[in-house]
């Protein structure tokens, strides 16, 4: 196997792991969807570095040139990732539905609906206006 | 303090202007023991207005929700409003609320949902041929599936008693509900039976179901039975893991 490919494979791991770990860690990306991601990481660069298990994988799967054996493993990940989001994304979905449901029916008991009353940006309560201007102070 | 109230027609519209105040008043008229609840499904038009003026109680969900979402909307003010039955009457007029009393004599105890069905009086109904093609093959295969003739599964002029309004208050489907909902029905050991109504055409507004989208209807409804034949337990009973959660 070229030596440059096992380069580019371990050099794409490390920064996948790396860019994953700095997203946790700045709360930009949540524990529960970092895992697979984690997972898909620590097995890419683990087959990268070590060769001896990336030639055994292609030969048991019957494919010829071990590189392409990294590609296929990527490649089933993007696939099992896109699955995850698309069960995320189902439950947020379900999720938006029941609240806005619970909103439409408690904004019902409280009072007029919005669209009752006549609709005006300058009649936003005195309180946004106040942090609107505090917003717009501070930057 | 007035005597409860226990009996709410649910009305999901969605820029039915054109129709909505007529369907309201029609309701007060001929079915003054219902309180009317319209559920407005983010109309862009005067719906809201009109059916508040005609004397309904107006809901409206934040964003358009589909039909499953805003008549599950219903089931939810019915349950927790603790009405002891609802009905469920479209705002497009296509409905009489005149025959409301034919469903509500059809609503004896052991039958949980009373449905109005266009197919029971013959020649009645003019629709293109392919819809009611479209309306045959499920009336078909529900019939089989739950071993009751079916005739008219997409119908939505139904009547509904406690049993069922908390069952679809929990869980109902999301974009073609009708024909779903009457196989959940089975699985939950519920029982519905069917009585002859007219159906109007559209008095105006457009069907939620244009012509281009027929195919697309036809495919996800038996996506959606099938997958509901294949489910072991459709029922989320309590102690079962809530269906919606946020983990």
């Amino acid at each position: 196997m070229d030596v440059r490919i096992q380069i580019v494979g371990i050099i794409g791991a490390t920064g996948l792991l790396f860019t994953i770990l700095e997203l946790v860690r700045r709360r930009r990306l949540l524990e529960r969807y970092a895992l697979l991601w984690l997972l898909a990481g620590i097995v890419l660069l683990s087959l990268a570095l070590w060769r001896g298990a990336l030639e055994k994988l292609a030969a048991l799967v019957g494919i010829a040139s071990p590189p392409n054996a990294l590609f296929f493993t990527a490649f089933g990940f993007v696939l099992l990732l896109l699955l995850h989001f698309s069960v995320a994304v189902s439950r947020l979905t379900d999720q938006s539905k029941v609240l806005a449901q619970r909103l439409a029916l408690l904004e019902e008991r409280v009072g007029p609906a919005p669209a009752a009353r006549p609709a005006a940006d300058d009649d936003a309560p005195p309180a946004l206006q106040e942090r609107e201007s505090v917003r717009s102070a501070a930057t | 303090m007035p005597p409860a109230r226990t009996a709410l027609a649910v009305v999901p519209a969605y820029n039915e202007a054109a129709t909505i105040a007529a369907v309201v008043s029609s309701l007060r008229r001929n079915a003054p023991e219902f309180d009317v609840l319209v559920i407005d499904d983010g109309s862009t038009d005067d719906t809201s207005r009109l059916a508040l003026s005609a004397g309904a109680r107006v809901v409206r969900p934040p964003f358009n929700l589909g039909i499953g979402g805003a008549v599950q909307t219903g089931f939810l003010a019915a349950y927790e409003g603790g009405y002891d039955v609802m009905v469920q009457v479209d705002g497009d007029g296509q409905h009489d609320p005149a025959e409301l009393h034919k469903l509500a004599e059809a609503l004896t105890p052991g039958v949980d949902m009373v449905c109005g069905s266009r197919f029971l009086v013959k020649g009645e109904y003019l629709a293109p041929v392919s819809r009611r093609a479209g309306i045959h093959v499920f009336a078909w295969l529900l019939s089989r599936f739950v071993g009751q003739p079916v005739t008219d599964p997409t119908s939505g002029f139904r009547l509904y008693n406690k049993r069922a309004i908390r069952l679809f208050a929990d869980d109902y489907p999301h974009d073609y509900p009708e024909v779903e909902a009457v196989l959940m029905l089975h699985h939950h050991r519920l029982r519905m039976c069917e009585v002859p109504v007219r159906m109007f055409q559209r008095g105006g507004g457009s069907s939620s179901i244009s012509s281009g989208k027929s195919a697309y209807y036809m495919v996800k409804v038996l996506l959606a039975l099938f997958v509901a034949l294949a489910r072991r337990r459709p029922v989320v009973e309590p102690g079962d893991r809530a269906p919606v959660a946020a983990g």
